[in-house]
C-alpha cells in the first residue's frame, strides 16, 4: 500500500514569553491511501498542532511532511494551498461553514476553485447524499448544528479528496447527532476510498480507525494498529 | 495566476458578490460614506465649470455688445482715431456714482448713474418692469434699479433728481449688460439717456466718470487679434480694450477661486469619507479573518482571498462614486439658491460626462486606496486560523505599508493640484491636511497613554468600564476622534473665518470712528458742507483733501518709454492709474511705517518726500530715496519716496497709495473728503437728504448700510460654505455610523455578557453613553481648538490682522457635536439592552 501521509521526526516549538514551548517532540506516523486514522490525546498534547501541520496550514523547520507524494516544507503558501484544493478535505470541530455563503455556496467553493464548470449540479448532488437537498439556499445562521456539520462533510468530499482532516468532527454535536455524522464520514471515506485523519477525545471513534496514535505532552506515547 | 488553482476572475467576482450580499449593512454604510464624499466633490467641480461655461456663453450678453474702449477720462485725439478706425463706435456710455433724490418722498440713494445712447445693449437685454419701459427710457425717461423702486417705494411716474436734472421714472431696472448684482447692491444702477448726463452737472472735477465705446463686430471678427493690435495703443492713452471673451474670462476668473475653496471643503469631505473606509475595513476584515482562513485551507491562494475583498471594495467604490454623482446633480440644484444673485448668469444644471468619469474614478480610487492598508492583513491569515485562535506574529511588511501611505499622500496631493493649479497652495492643503491628522492621531494616542497611565482605579464600575472601552483591543476611539475633530475643525475654521472678516469690517463702526463718507466735495463747498454738517449736531471727523495726478516719470525713465520697454517689471496699474493723492503731517491708524522716515511738512518744493504704500512700491519698483515724477493736472512734480507705509485697505475708510507732506499741494485744484458719524439711521437720512439738496454733486457713502451688505454678501457665501462644512460634518456622521456600527458586535457581546453576570441594562447603557460622550468631547474640543490654531494662522498669513476669538464654536458647535455622537452612539446601542442577553448573544454568534 502507497502512503498518502507520511510524518518523519517531527517537532515543533513555539515562543511562549521567554522561554519555549515545545508543543511536538519527535513524531514519526504514516498513512497508507484510503485507511481510517485517529490522533487522541488529552487536551494540550499537541493534537491540533499535529493536524495542522499535516494539512499544511503550518510549518516547522524540524522534520519532514510528506502529502500525497509532495514534501510539504519545499512548498510555500500558496503551493501548499493548491495542494489541499487537489488532495485534502477538512471537517472542523465548529464546523467553519462562511457564514455570508448559502449551503451549496459552502459545499461548490473547493469545485469552483478547481474551476470546474458544473459545480452547482455537483454540490446539489453532495447536498442530497448528506440529506440537505431541501436546505440548499439556506446560511449556515438558518441550520442546526448537526445540518451544519453535513454542509461542511459535503464541502470536504467535493473535491475528492485522497485524504480527509478532521478535528473533533463531532465534538459540538449531541449524541445521536454525532453518531449519525460519524456513520456518514465513515460511508463516504469508504465509497471514495478516502483516507481519513481525525483528531479526537472520544475513544469509541477511536476504535472503528484502522489505526490510532496517542499524544502525551507531544509525543507519540502509544500506536494502535 | 501563477501557483495558483483553476479558479479565475469570475470566481472572485462570484465570490465578492456572495459575501458582499450577506454583508450589505455594513457595505452599505462605506457606500453612503463615499457617495457623500463624492457628491460634495463633484458637485462643486461640475457647478463651478458650468458656471464658467455660462459665463463664457453668455459673455456677449454680460458685456452686451462684443467690445469696448473705455477711459476714466475724456479720450483724446488717439483714442479717438482708433475708434474711427474701428469704424465708430455703435454706442457710447458714461458713468459714474452719485447721489440720487428721490423728491416725492424725499429720501436719497447713492447710485450708479449710467447715461447710455446708441442702440446698447446689442446682446442681451434691457429688462424692466413694466416690459415696456424700455420705450419710455428711449423716450428719454429713467430707469431705477428694481431693488431700489421697493425699497424706496416708487412707482412708475415717480421722479428721480440726478445733479440738476429731474427725471420721470419709466419703471424698474432688472437686468442691464455691464451691471453686476454684487456692485448693484452698494450702488443700484440708474440708467438715463446719455444726453441728459452733461445737464446733471454732475460731471466735475474730481467725479470718478468712466467713458465706454460699445462696438458691435462681424462674426469673422477675432477678438484676440483685435486685442493685440489696438490694446498697446490704447494701453499708452490711459485706456482700455474690454472684449467679451475678456470679460468673461475676468468675470469666471473671480469665481473660480471660491470654487476652488469650495473643491478643498468638498475633498476633504471625501477624505473624511475615505478615513471611513479604512476604519470601517479594519474591523470587516478583522471580522472575515476565520472566513479567509477557511478559504484558505480549501485552497484559495494569498491572492485570491485578498482580492475577493478588493473587489469589493472597488464594487463599492463605483457604487458609491456612481450613487455620488447622481446626487451632485442634486445638490448642484441647490447652489443657485444659496448664492442667490451673487451669480453673474443663469447656470443650466446638468451633469457632464467628465463629471460621471470624475465620480466614478474618485469613488474607485479613493475607496481602494484607502482600503489598501486594512486589506493587507488578509495577506497574512494563516490557514491555521480555522483551526484554532493563532497569535498572529507576522505583521505587515514595512515597505508595502509606506508604499501605501506615500500612495495616499500623492494622491491627495496630485488631486488637490489638479483642483488648484498651483504647486504651493497644494503642497500647503496637503501639509495642512497631514499636520491635522497627525496633531489628531497623536491626541487620541496620547489621551489613550494617559488615561492607560493615569486609569481612575478609584472610580466607579461603571465609568471604569466604559473609559477602559476607550482603549479595549479594536477600539475606535483613533477613527471617532479623526472623523469629529476634522468635522469640527472645518466648521469652526469657517465659523472663525467669516466671523473675522465680519469683525474686521465692523470695528470701524464702533467708538467715533466715521460711519458716514462724503465724496467728490469742490474746494468751494468744503466750508458750506462743513457748517450744514455741524449745524445738524454732528461733528467733523476728517476732511481730506484730494489732487488727482498720473505717474510721469520712475526713477528717471518716462512713463512712456517704461511702456513701450517690454522687460520693464512695473505695473501697468502705476503707469495708468490717476492716483487720488492726499497731504496730511501724520499717519493715520490704517497705516504703519514700515521703510524710511515719515515727513509731514515741508517748505520747497524741489523733490518733495512722499510716502507711498507697500503695494505702489512693490509695483512701481521703487524704494527709499527713488525719484518719482508726478503730473498735478499739467504741472510736473518731482518727488522721490522717502517713507513706505503698510496700508490696511480693508478698512472702511479713505486711504491712500501716495501721501504728499503738506504744504505743497494745498493750492493745488483739488477737491474734498470728509467723514462724519451720524447717531442713527434717521439722523443719516435727513442729513443725506439735506445734503444732496444742497450741494447734488456729492456722493456719500453710508457705511452703515454698506457693512450690512457686506454681511449679506458675506452670509450668503457662508451659506453655501456652511452648507459644504455640514456636507463634511454629515459624511462625519456617516463615519461615525459606520465605526459604531462596525464595532457593534464587540459591545454587543460585552453588553449581553455583562448583563448575564448581573448587570443592568441602564448600567451598560451608561457605559456606552459615558464613552461617547468622552470620545464626542474629544473629538469635537480638539476641533475647536485647531480651528483656533488654524485660524489665527490665517488672521496672521492671510487676512493680515489679529484674531478675534468667537466663544460661538466653544458654547454651540462643541456641545451639539459631542451631543450628537452621544446621542447617534446611544441610540444605535439601545438594542444591547432591549433584547435578552441569550438572544443577543445568539444572533452575535450568527
Amino acid at each position: 500500500m502507497s502512503k498518502i501521509l507520511k510524518v518523519q521526526q517531527l517537532s515543533k516549538t513555539y515562543r511562549s514569553g521567554d522561554h519555549d514551548l515545545k508543543v511536538l517532540n519527535n513524531v514519526s506516523f504514516e498513512v497508507d491511501k484510503g485507511e481510517s486514522f485517529a490522533i487522541v490525546g488529552p487536551s494540550g498534547s499537541g493534537k491540533t498542532t499535529l493536524l495542522g501541520l499535516c494539512a499544511g496550514l503550518d510549518t516547522t523547520n524540524e522534520g519532514e511532511i510528506w502529502l500525497c507524494g509532495q514534501n510539504l516544507f519545499d512548498l510555500d503558501e500558496d503551493g501548499r494551498a493548491q495542494l489541499r484544493n487537489q488532495n485534502v478535505g477538512f471537517v472542523f470541530q465548529d464546523f467553519q461553514l462562511l457564514p455570508t455563503l448559502t449551503a451549496l455556496e459552502n459545499v461548490i467553493v473547493p469545485l469552483e476553485l478547481r474551476g470546474i464548470k458544473n459545480a452547482s449540479a455537483q454540490g446539489m448532488e453532495l447536498l442530497a447524499k448528506v440529506g440537505l437537498q431541501n436546505r440548499v439556499g439556506h446560511y449556515p445562521s438558518q441550520l442546526s448544528g448537526g445540518e451544519q456539520q453535513r454542509v461542511a462533510l459535503a464541502r470536504a468530499f467535493a473535491n475528492k479528496p485522497s485524504i480527509l482532516f478532521a478535528d473533533e468532527p463531532t465534538g459540538n454535536l449531541d449524541d445521536d447527532t454525532g453518531t449519525k455524522i460519524e456513520e456518514l464520514l465513515f460511508e463516504i471515506n469508504n465509497e471514495q476510498g478516502t483516507a481519513l485523519v481525525i483528531v479526537t477525545h472520544d475513544l469509541e471513534l477511536a476504535q472503528k480507525t484502522d489505526k490510532s496514535i496517542r499524544l502525551r505532552s507531544g509525543k507519540i506515547e502509544e500506536t494502535v494498529g | 495566476m501563477g501557483k495558483e488553482n483553476g479558479a479565475g476572475f469570475s470566481w472572485l467576482l462570484k465570490m465578492a458578490w456572495r459575501d458582499g450580499k450577506a454583508s450589505y449593512g455594513k457595505l452599505l454604510l462605506f457606500v453612503f460614506s463615499i457617495t457623500l464624499g463624492v457628491a460634495a466633490v463633484v458637485s462643486v467641480h461640475s457647478f463651478s465649470g458650468l458656471l464658467k461655461e455660462n459665463i463664457a456663453s453668455q459673455s456677449k450678453a454680460l458685456l452686451g455688445a462684443d467690445y469696448v474702449i473705455e477711459s476714466d477720462k475724456p479720450i483724446n485725439s488717439k483714442v479717438k482715431g482708433i475708434i474711427d478706425s474701428l469704424g465708430g463706435a455703435d454706442a457710447r456710455e458714461i458713468n459714474f456714482l452719485s447721489m440720487a433724490a428721490f423728491p416725492g418722498n424725499g429720501q436719497t440713494k447713492f447710485v450708479e448713474v449710467r447715461g447710455v445712447d446708441g442702440g446698447f445693449p446689442f446682446y442681451g437685454e434691457i429688462e424692466t418692469e413694466p416690459s415696456s419701459a424700455v420705450e419710455g427710457y428711449k423716450k428719454g425717461l429713467a430707469l431705477v434699479d428694481a431693488t431700489t423702486m421697493i425699497q424706496f417705494n416708487l412707482n412708475v411716474g415717480d421722479s428721480i433728481k440726478l445733479g440738476a436734472i429731474t427725471l420721470p421714472i419709466a419703471g424698474a431696472l432688472k437686468t442691464v449688460p455691464g451691471s453686476t448684482s454684487v456692485f448693484g447692491a452698494i450702488a443700484p444702477p440708474v440708467l438715463v439717456p446719455y444726453q441728459y448726463i452733461d445737464s446733471t452737472g454732475l460731471v466735475q472735477t474730481g467725479s470718478r466718470i468712466d467713458y465706454k465705446y460699445y462696438f458691435q463686430a462681424d462674426d469673422s471678427e477675432d477678438m484676440a487679434v483685435l486685442s493685440e493690435k489696438v490694446e498697446p495703443i490704447l494701453d499708452a492713452e490711459d485706456a482700455d480694450l474690454d472684449t467679451h471673451l475678456s470679460e468673461a474670462r475676468r468675470m469666471g476668473r473671480r469665481y473660480e477661486n471660491f470654487g476652488k475653496f469650495l473643491n478643498l471643503v468638498g475633498f476633504i469631505a471625501l477624505l473624511l469619507g475615505c478615513v471611513g473606509i479604512a476604519s470601517g475595513m479594519r474591523i470587516y476584515v478583522q471580522m472575515k479573518l476565520r472566513s479567509i482562513a477557511v478559504l484558505k485551507c480549501l485552497g484559495a491562494s494569498k491572492r485570491q482571498s485578498y482580492l475577493i475583498f478588493f473587489v469589493q471594495i472597488a464594487c463599492m467604490g463605483i457604487v458609491g462614486g456612481l450613487l455620488g454623482t447622481g446626487l451632485s446633480y442634486f445638490l448642484q440644484q441647490l447652489f443657485p439658491i444659496l448664492l442667490g444673485d451673487l451669480l453673474p448668469v443663469d447656470v443650466a444644471i446638468g451633469l457632464s460626462f467628465q463629471s460621471v468619469l470624475l465620480g466614478l474614478s474618485l469613488g474607485l480610487a479613493m475607496s481602494t486606496l484607502f482600503a489598501l492598508y486594512p486589506l493587507m492583513k488578509t495577506l497574512y491569515v494563516s490557514p491555521l486560523q480555522a483551526l484554532r485562535v493563532v497569535d498572529e506574529t507576522k505583521s505587515r511588511s514595512k515597505m508595502a505599508t509606506t508604499a501605501v501611505g506615500l500612495g495616499i499622500i500623492l494622491f491627495i496631493f496630485c488631486f488637490s493640484y489638479w483642483l488648484l493649479g498651483d504647486l504651493v497652495r497644494s503642497l500647503s492643503f496637503v501639509g495642512g491636511l497631514l499636520a491635522v491628522f497627525l496633531i489628531l492621531t497623536a491626541v487620541a494616542q496620547f489621551f489613550i497613554a494617559m488615561l492607560k497611565k493615569y486609569f481612575p482605579n478609584s472610580w466607579g464600575f461603571i465609568a471604569r468600564q466604559s473609559l477602559k472601552n476607550l482603549f479595549r483591543p479594536q477600539n475606535q476611539t483613533l477613527v471617532l476622534v479623526l472623523s469629529i475633530g476634522i468635522g469640527t475643525f472645518l466648521i469652526s475654521t469657517l465659523y472663525f473665518t467669516k466671523d473675522m472678516l465680519l469683525e474686521k469690517a465692523a470695528i470701524e463702526d464702533s467708538a467715533n470712528s466715521a460711519n458716514m463718507i462724503l465724496m467728490d466735495i469742490q474746494s468751494q463747498q468744503v466750508e458750506a458742507v462743513s457748517t450744514t454738517i455741524e449745524n445738524s449736531g454732528l461733528s467733523i471727523i476728517d476732511k481730506i483733501p484730494i489732487v488727482t495726478m498720473r505717474v510721469e516719470n520712475l526713477n528717471g525713465e518716462q512713463v512712456e518709454a517704461i511702456r513701450k520697454d517690454t522687460t520693464s517689471q512695473v505695473s501697468r496699474w502705476i503707469l495708468n492709474h490717476e492716483f487720488r493723492v492726499t497731504y496730511r503731517d501724520r499717519l493715520i491708524e490704517s497705516e504703519r511705517l514700515i521703510e524710511g522716515n515719515w515727513i509731514g511738512k515741508v517748505n520747497s518744493d524741489t523733490e518733495i518726500p512722499i510716502s507711498v504704500s507697500n503695494d505702489f512700491a512693490e509695483r512701481a519698483k521703487v524704494t527709499i530715496g527713488d525719484p518719482v515724477s508726478f503730473n498735478v493736472q499739467g504741472r510736473i512734480m518731482d518727488t522721490r519716496v522717502q517713507s513706505i507705509r503698510e496700508v490696511d485697505w480693508s478698512r472702511l475708510q479713505p486711504n491712500f497709495s501716495v501721501v504728499f507732506p503738506t504744504g505743497i499741494l494745498e493750492n493745488a485744484p483739488q477737491f474734498g473728503v470728509m467723514t462724519t458719524r451720524t447717531k442713527d439711521d434717521s439722523g443719516s437720512a435727513k442729513l443725506q437728504q439735506q445734503l444732496v439738496r444742497e450741494f447734488p454733486n456729492i456722493s456719500i457713502l453710508d457705511l452703515k448700510r454698506i457693512l450690512s451688505l457686506l454681511e449679506d454678501i458675506l452670509g450668503k457665501i457662508g451659506w453655501v460654505i456652511n452648507f459644504m462644512a455640514f456636507f463634511s460634518i454629515f459624511v462625519g456622521v456617516a463615519v461615525l455610523m459606520g465605526a459604531i456600527y462596525s464595532s457593534k458586535h464587540q459591545r454587543v457581546k460585552q453588553g449581553a455578557l455583562l448583563r448575564t453576570l448581573g448587570a443592568k441594562g441602564i448600567q451598560i447603557l451608561k457605559m456606552i453613553a459615558i464613552e461617547y460622550a468622552v470620545l464626542g468631547f474629544l473629538g469635537a474640543f480638539m476641533g475647536v481648538l485647531l480651528a483656533v490654531l488654524g485660524s489665527t494662522l490665517l488672521a496672521f498669513m492671510l487676512f493680515d490682522t489679529t484674531f478675534t476669538l468667537s466663544w460661538v464654536p466653544f458654547v454651540i458647535i462643541l456641545p451639539a457635536i459631542t451631543f450628537l455622537v452621544f446621542a447617534l452612539g446611544v441610540g444605535n446601542s439601545l438594542g444591547i439592552v432591549r433584547n435578552s442577553p441569550l438572544s443577543v448573544l445568539k444572533k452575535e454568534k450568527e
